[in-house]
């Protein structure tokens, strides 16, 4: 993309994305679709902030669950501050507003970082991906041990109900979230856009690409991935001040390896290298979860697999192959790439389907039967060897259109 | 007093061997091909559930040849199909497929054999005491278990310095590139090398589930410490990674043991605290499952390199 665009193409992405989040309440009404569009929101900025670390500044982070968790007891215990001031309206908390308590998880989430991230940020490659590991595994052991400020077992509970409500903005439905979610979604997502434009987001590009002659021009590395760490642990905060409002519950789950991990997972489904990739993973990896965990048991393993494939065939990520189709759409390409990607595609496709019905078979063997077969109008009997013969059909198909439509995709380059 | 330092040295030892057993395999892979296989305390599981599956047809002792034998098979398939694939897309792409990896392997085992503990165990006659000190006995399958342990070292020690494909391997640990020209199948030696090291974690798991414990979070419980032990112990170095895992073994398994309080450590050196605070308060015996990354935090910030590592990660 280059760095020149109009002012309306510029604008477009944005008056898009506005209109798009105008137009969702007047579609949605369920509470229950405004709670996954409110953890969408959130995911949201959580992988975007990571990608910060890993897109843009080639930090591999296995800890980052520990800023997006910290500011959600921020921003938690800023609330419970809040509601305890109410009672007599005095001090600084009881004016303030519980809409700006992301704010203060960006606080809290860049203050970690810059407390913990200098000794960090030496080297980039596996040494960062390993204390970081160790300093997630650190903070999400070590929470355990102060009941006080993360709550033990059960965590910290509060009730966003209170403090001062600005231009009639209460936060009382999951709809009335969504405002909140929206508009914090919105901004955030604008600010990361625009440190992507900054000097020192240029500049965190350059140090993942090449630290050795940034240095050798006058850039100490340290000090960029240093910012850039600060920054992202703010990004992070702020996601988990929103995920505290939302839901009014912290726990220390929201420290450890697994949200870590989730925000890598999103990252990389959607794709490192294009801006709006981890947005597109986090839609993806959220619906998937919340949708497939009330059908099947086996949600986090099909999240897995497609996690899976997307490193094997699609290293770009979802965002990466729509830039591709679009890149190639610009250039007058895309009728003669297309029969090779579709080919990709449908194979894919075939052998996801030969993947599911072999993982619900084997479901069915071990537990019984599982929903999803049912949801699909189907009845396989799993002791029948015609049903293993139509997965290994599945797969073999899948194989041969990917063959056969190889010669497409080679050809191109 | 000297009941507690006998025993916890005992099952420091025998965990830090078990320790070693798995990080023996990682640090091969990783110095060999530059991937931290997340996934290998994954193998390790299906090593452990493996053993019990086969153990309830075949028995114990077949058992605990045949399932590292299915999980090096498994490795190889992993490594030809999936992590070749991916390493022309560069050292993260392999980090995120042994992250994915893991995932799924994790979640088929909760699949196919359901999310509690299965009653994987030593044979009975293994249970009886070996020997008893203090009125404390001591099982003759922790006897055997150090046995397979040491057993193995010697063959892996033996297997790397004297043998031809042992020269390979160490040849290929530097000089990748000149052991392909001389005429090498270097790709396969990694294949090997892989499934090699999945074998020894899968032993580990066969020998290790009867004692800790066999179930679908085995995996996430161990594997961070795996990996604090190839990093403490230094990149690549095999000996570093043995007296990590002792180091780490030892300190665990006698902060377990010892019945302390910070605050009482504190008095003892001469402070005047509260035994029973907040900070203070908290236990050794508590802090016993963070000190593997206390020591990793800190050996990366002070000496990157490791114990005995050359190069720095």
């Amino acid at each position: 993309m280059s760095l020149r665009l109009s002012p309306w193409r510029a604008l477009a992405p944005w008056l898009i994305s506005l209109l798009v989040l105008l137009v969702i309440p007047l579609l949605v009404s369920s509470n229950g679709t405004f709670s996954i569009i409110n953890l969408i929101a959130i995911n949201i900025v959580f992988a975007l902030s990571y990608n910060m670390l890993l897109g843009q500044g080639g930090m591999l982070s296995f800890g980052h669950a520990v800023f997006f968790g910290l500011g959600a007891y921020g921003a938690i215990h800023v609330m419970n501050l809040i509601g305890d001031a109410g009672y007599d309206g005095q001090g600084f908390w009881a004016h303030f507003p519980v809409y700006l308590l992301p704010l203060v998880g960006f606080a809290t989430g860049a203050l970690a970082a810059l407390l913990v991230g200098w000794p960090f940020c030496r080297r980039a490659g596996t040494a960062f991906a390993m204390i970081t590991l160790g300093l997630g595994e650190l903070v999400a052991a070590g929470s355990q041990m102060f009941p006080t400020v993360f709550g033990g077992e059960a965590g910290v509970f509060s009730n966003r109900m209170v403090g001062p409500v600005w231009f009639g903005l209460e936060l009382a439905q999951p709809a009335d979230v969504y405002w909140f979610s929206a508009f914090w979604v919105l901004l955030a997502v604008f600010a990361m856009w625009a440190f992507t434009r900054t000097p020192l987001g240029r500049m965190s590009n350059a140090v993942r690409d090449n630290a050795e002659r940034l240095q050798f021009i006058g850039y100490p590395p340290r000090n960029l991935r240093f910012l850039v760490f600060i920054a992202a642990g703010g990004f992070a905060g702020l996601g988990g001040g929103m995920a505290a409002v939302n839901y009014e519950i912290v726990t220390p789950e929201s420290l450890g390896l697994l949200t870590s991990g989730l925000a890598l997972l999103m990252a990389a489904v959607g794709g490192l290298g294009v801006f709006y990739g981890p947005i597109v993973g986090a839609i993806v990896v959220t619906v998937m979860n919340s949708l497939l965990s009330d059908y099947t048991d086996a949600s986090i393993l099909y999240v897995g697999l497609v996690f899976l494939a997307v490193v094997m065939f699609a290293p770009a990520g979802l965002g990466g192959g729509v830039e591709q189709v679009r890149q190639s759409w610009r250039r007058g390409e895309l009728t003669r790439q297309l029969p090779g990607w579709l080919g990709g595609a449908v194979s894919v496709l075939l052998i996801a389907l030969g993947l599911v019905a072999s993982i619900e078979l084997v479901y069915q063997l071990s537990h019984g039967r599982d929903k999803l077969a049912q949801v699909l109008g189907l009845q396989p009997d799993p002791s029948s060897p015609l049903v293993w013969l139509g997965v290994v059909a599945l797969f073999a198909a899948g194989y041969g259109v990917a063959r056969a439509s190889k010669n497409y995709r080679e050809a191109r380059s | 007093m000297l009941e507690i330092i006998v025993f916890s040295t005992l099952n420091g030892l025998l965990y830090g061997l078990l320790l070693f057993m798995l990080s023996s395999g990682l640090t091969l892979i990783f110095s060999m091909m530059g991937v931290l296989n997340f996934a290998h305390a994954s193998f390790y599981m299906l090593g452990a559930y493996f053993a019990y599956a086969l153990g309830l047809h075949v028995g114990f002792w077949p058992a605990l040849l045949l399932s590292p034998l299915l999980v090096a098979g498994l490795g190889a398939v992993v490594e030809r199909f999936g992590l070749r694939r991916v390493h022309e897309h560069g050292h993260v792409a392999e980090l995120l497929f042994t992250f994915g990896l893991a995932y799924v392997i994790d979640e088929t085992v909760h699949l196919l054999w359901g999310s509690i503990p299965v009653s994987y165990t030593a044979p009975d006659y293994m249970r009886a005491p070996l020997f008893s000190l203090f009125g404390t006995d001591y099982s003759i399958y922790r006897g055997v278990t150090m046995l397979i342990a040491i057993l193995m070292f010697a063959a892996l020690w033996y297997l790397l310095k004297k043998t031809r494909v042992g020269m390979m391997i160490r040849a290929a640990l530097t000089h990748g590139a000149m052991v392909g020209h001389l005429g090498h199948n270097v790709p396969r030696l990694f294949m090997g090398v892989f499934a090699f090291g999945c074998a020894l974690a899968a032993l580990a798991g066969v020998i290790g589930g009867p004692l800790l414990s066999t179930e679908p979070g085995m995996a996430q419980s161990l594997g961070p410490v795996v990996f604090v032990v190839v990093v403490v112990g230094g990149m690549g170095s095999l000996l570093g990674a043995f007296y990590a895992s002792l180091l780490i073994g030892l300190v665990q398994t006698f902060f377990v043991a010892l019945d302390v309080s910070i605050g009482d450590l504190l008095n003892a050196v001469g402070f005047a605290v509260d035994p029973y605070g907040e900070v203070t308060g908290i236990t050794l015996a508590s802090i016993a499952p963070m000190t593997p990354f206390i020591l990793l935090v800190l050996i990366l910030i002070f000496r990157p390199r490791g114990l005995m590592g050359e190069l720095e990660p």
